[in-house]
């Protein structure tokens, strides 16, 4: 593999991470903002996938296959994006309740017309 | 937009991004052969005769995490209901019959117990195959929502008693902790696996307290959704707010 | 016994969710008791716990003890500073659940036990944080306590206000929590561990030639989401917004112990896995947490003295302080960490005890607002008492634990950072101090309104209706608080034994006594005097004090925007890496 493709899967993580920031900074709408903090979140799963990724290498499940008869990815990441990834549902589930909350009491999802807290 | 926020944006994205593809150029290539963790799992996972190496390591190896994992999910879950509660100035209204089209209703009468099905396979079987708990509770959970598809919220609202689910969650969450906790009266450590048998490799019984906890989280996880899902539907189909008061 | 010390999360987790099981046919008392029998419990499992914790202990949860150095389970440690900080949750929650007694009007319906059981699920969470001995652990417990405290910062859904701050929190704390979580994969990737200890020696063992950009990288990342929860400059615009608006009970967990936990997480973080030769060096770690905390002690108590909102003021004092604890640790000396060790516990009463008092003027005239409560209070005499008595706390007025604390990490940092503590000190506590004299007293003229300043009149109260009489719980919770905040620093060798605990389980190992020394309790009089005459003159001649003209662009600076929140977060982790980024070059 060409040394593109030895750091390439990481770079995306970086860029994924960076765009959610940026979107979640500029949001004119707070739905919007939580997907943001989503993809921010995905980020993290590209990352540690990459992570544990060895060259040539099937799912750690040795149902079908004979231990140690061919390489297997890493199964800790594996763990601890599912982790991630539950982390990441009830977190935006939460946050969209309360902009539900907000959309009701505000009259608006649009994070520059709250004006209620400040200074 | 503010003049200051995109200074800081453009000055704060940039020295981010400089750091992070610094520390991206100095990780070991991708698709590298140094795991120990993972290799040590593997072992410890095959000793125990857990074929599914991750579901060894929810739920073995690293069941501990999983704990803190389904408490976010049970907290998240009471969360909203307690956040998506009716609020002083609002009121229920039954929800209106809806016109399905007959396509429609069909297939997804077909389809459901298919996918319940297929998420009791998945939880059951998920110390040996890809899949469990979670993955399982979560097709089951959204199985039982083909029904407000394919007839209506009241259907859906007949077959889902919510408080039999919020509770199923909260008793599932019991269950993994007093599973925990047996093997601390047994005199070991929190959450050993180490008071049932192994059984024998690739079999539905294998893995000790494997399957167990899986089941406990596919029951929570189930339950969950459904209550979460529950509320945000109440919310847009029956829940209104007070006119005129 | 080094079995038990995962009880600290199994057994709030199992009564929180008893509770909600059983929740629809628990009539309120009993979900109540439970939760203080529950809360109590693991109160008393800390400090028994506590006590045996000499020497350290360890447990490997699962039972997966090392073969060969190695184990694939999970470090759970069970030293001092842990089960210290395990030990102020647990007492903090059983305070605030005694307090919420008599709290809201009525809970959900059907789900009595709902506000209980967050409570507990909440003590769970922060135990489980402080007893963490494995990064990615850490990161599920630091995401189990920021999902129940965005849920219980919105539990008031009918306050527009409660909303949004629940909502900025969750979106900045989230944002947090992730990069901390990218910084906990790059370390996997270069180590193949996730227990704190072996991170620590595998960075050692790889980086010869001392810290790389990815050892730097991982630092700011992990460090960003802990300094979020800590609310140091820039990352703290959440705190006020949330703290302010967070029921009472809520808010004497979030700024007595939660903002704490991020503090104690960069401690443990940066002794265990980034003090060796192949971390960050210790003088790039100083340069990091010294300036960020001065900052952060400066902006506090400049906004905390311009508020109005009784509890956005305490909010802001919050920040102040946190402020000074991360100076503390930041010098990397034995006497540091023990004076912010006492400094954490005092303050911790202190503090709950004055949100405790600023709850009983929500629910008595529906209001927190010093401008519109000007002269009502009279006479709520106790809580009057009370709430100069903290104000005369977070000043560091000796004997109390503040003080001690206070006077610890002064000696510790020394020179003109010394400055620093006295102001911040003194500034937030002459606020508390004015909105004494301007409440309760009804002294001086009312001050007119600014422009860009939120408000706190037209706040529900959380009770049913506004109490004409103060219930029994919520008068003897803040001065049970206050006591023991003066408890810490007058039982003779409490302060050596804190002490003993902190340094054995970091510091190297060095040994040091704490006590009253003259320095320390003048220095903690100076503080306390300029905070009397900073009200004195607030009350007399107002124009004195005002807001000059450069404070405004302060002000303007929390917009109550989450967007402007997460370009200073990313801002923030830029000037982290800056000011660590020598040790990496030089080496």
């Amino acid at each position: 593999m060409s040394t593109v493709m030895h750091v390439l899967p990481y770079l995306v993580a970086a860029y994924v991470f960076l765009t959610g920031c940026y979107g979640l900074a500029t949001s004119r709408n707070l739905v919007h903002a939580v997907g943001c903090l989503a993809v921010c979140q995905c980020a993290t799963y590209v990352l540690l996938l990459a992570v544990g990724y060895r060259d040539g290498a099937t799912a750690p499940v040795f149902s079908d296959i004979a231990p140690g008869s061919r390489p297997v990815v890493d199964p800790v990441v594996q763990a601890l994006t599912l982790t991630d990834i539950v982390v990441g549902a009830t977190v935006t589930a939460l946050l969209l309740a309360l902009v539900l909350q907000i959309a009701k009491r505000h009259g608006t999802v649009d994070p520059d017309e709250l004006r209620e807290l400040r200074g | 937009m503010n003049r200051l926020r995109l200074w800081l944006l453009a000055v704060g994205g940039a020295g981010l991004a400089a750091l992070l593809v610094a520390a991206c150029l100095d990780l070991p290539g991708f698709g590298g052969r140094h795991h120990p963790y993972g290799d040590r799992a593997v072992q410890a996972s095959l000793a125990r005769h857990t074929a599914n190496t991750i579901s060894s390591v929810n739920f073995d190896q690293r069941a501990y995490d999983t704990l803190g994992e389904m408490s976010i999910l049970f907290a998240a879950v009471l969360g909203c209901v307690v956040l998506l509660r009716q609020a002083r100035d609002e009121h229920r209204a039954p929800p209106e019959p809806a016109e399905v089209a007959r396509p429609v209703r069909r297939y997804a009468l077909l389809v459901l117990p298919v996918a319940l099905v297929t998420g009791l396979y998945v939880v059951a079987h998920g110390q040996l195959s890809p899949g469990g708990g979670f993955q399982g509770g979560v097709v089951a959970a959204t199985a039982l929502h083909l029904l407000y598809l394919g007839a209506d919220y009241g259907a859906l609202e007949r077959v889902r008693p919510l408080g039999v689910y919020e509770t199923s969650d909260a008793v599932a969450v019991c269950a993994y902790l007093v599973l925990g906790l047996a093997s601390v009266l047994a005199g070991t450590a929190f959450l050993a696996n180490t008071l049932l048998p192994y059984g024998t490799f690739n079999t539905l019984s294998s893995g000790g307290a494997v399957p167990l906890l899986n089941a406990a989280v596919g029951m929570e996880v189930a339950s969950a959704v459904v209550v979460l899902l529950a509320h945000f539907l109440d919310q847009a189909v029956e829940i209104e707010e007070e006119h005129g008061s | 016994m080094h079995h038990l010390i995962p009880l600290l999360v199994a057994v709030p987790l199992l009564g929180a969710a008893l509770l909600v099981a059983t929740g629809r046919f628990l009539p309120r008392i009993a979900a109540e008791i439970t939760g203080v029998v529950v809360s109590g419990g693991t109160a008393a499992l800390a400090v028994v716990l506590l006590l045996n914790s000499e020497p350290p202990m360890v447990e490997w949860v699962g039972g997966w003890l090392p073969v060969g150095g190695e184990s694939v389970g999970i470090l759970v440690v069970g030293d001092g500073p842990a089960l210290g900080m395990a030990t102020l949750v647990s007492l903090l929650t059983l305070s605030a659940l005694a307090y919420s007694w008599r709290y809201f009007d009525e809970p959900p319906t059907g789900h009595t036990g709902a506000f209980t059981a967050l409570m507990l699920v909440f003590q769970g969470a922060m135990c489980g944080f402080a007893i963490a001995g494995d990064l990615f652990n850490a990161f599920v417990f630091f995401e189990l306590m920021s999902v129940v405290a965005y849920a219980l910062t919105g539990y008031r859904i009918d306050e527009a206000k409660a909303v949004q701050g629940a909502l900025t929190f969750g979106v900045v704390n989230s944002l947090g929590a992730y990069a901390m979580l990218m910084g906990i994969a790059l370390l996997y990737a270069r180590t193949g561990e996730l227990a704190m200890t072996k991170i620590g020696r595998g960075l050692d063992a790889t980086g010869h030639s001392g810290p790389d950009a990815l050892v730097l990288a991982s630092f700011v990342l992990v460090l960003t989401g802990l300094l979020v929860k800590a609310a140091a400059v820039p990352f703290h615009f959440w705190l006020p917004d949330a703290h302010a608006v967070a029921p009472t009970p809520v808010c004497m967990l979030l700024s007595g112990v939660m903002v704490e936990l991020g503090a104690y997480g960069v401690w443990r973080v940066y002794g265990t896995v980034f003090a060796g030769p192949g971390g960050i060096p210790a003088a790039d770690l100083t340069r990091a947490l010294v300036t960020l905390g001065t900052l952060t002690a400066a902006v506090g108590a400049v906004m905390c003295w311009y508020q109005r909102h009784i509890k956005r003021l305490l909010a802001y004092s919050t920040v102040a302080h946190t402020g000074l604890f991360l100076v503390g640790l930041g010098v990397l000396t034995p006497e540091g960490d023990d004076g912010v060790a006492l400094y954490i516990i005092g303050h911790a009463g202190v503090k709950a005890a004055l949100f405790a008092c600023a709850g009983v003027l929500l629910d008595r005239f529906g209001s927190v607002d010093e401008h519109a409560l000007h002269g009502r209070a009279r006479r709520l005499r106790a809580t009057a008492v009370m709430f100069a008595v903290g104000a005369l706390g977070l000043a560091g007025l000796p004997p109390f634990g503040t003080a001690l604390g206070k006077a610890v990490t002064e000696e510790a940092v020394g020179g003109p950072l010394t400055v620093v503590f006295v102001a911040a000190s003194a500034i937030t506590a002459g606020a508390v101090l004015r909105v004494t004299a301007r409440v309760f007293l009804g002294l001086g003229p009312r001050p007119e309104d600014a422009e860009y300043e939120t408000s706190g009149s037209d706040e529900e109260p959380e009770t049913s209706g506004l109490l004409s009489r103060i219930p029994d719980t919520m008068t003897t919770v803040p001065a049970v608080l206050l006591a023991a905040a003066l408890a810490v620093g007058v039982v003779p060798g409490f302060g050596d034994l804190v002490a003993a605990s902190v340094n054995e389980a970091g510091s190297g190992g060095a040994h040091v006594s704490v006590h009253w020394t003259l320095h320390g309790v003048l220095l903690g009089v100076a503080s306390t005097v300029l905070a009397v005459a900073l009200a004195g003159l607030a009350v007399t001649r107002p124009a004195w004090v005002s807001a000059p003209g450069w404070a405004a662009p302060l002000r303007r600076l929390q917009s109550g925007h989450v967007g402007d929140y997460v370009a200073w977060l990313l801002m923030g982790a830029t000037v982290l890496g800056a000011l660590a980024l020598p040790g990496v070059l030089g080496s």
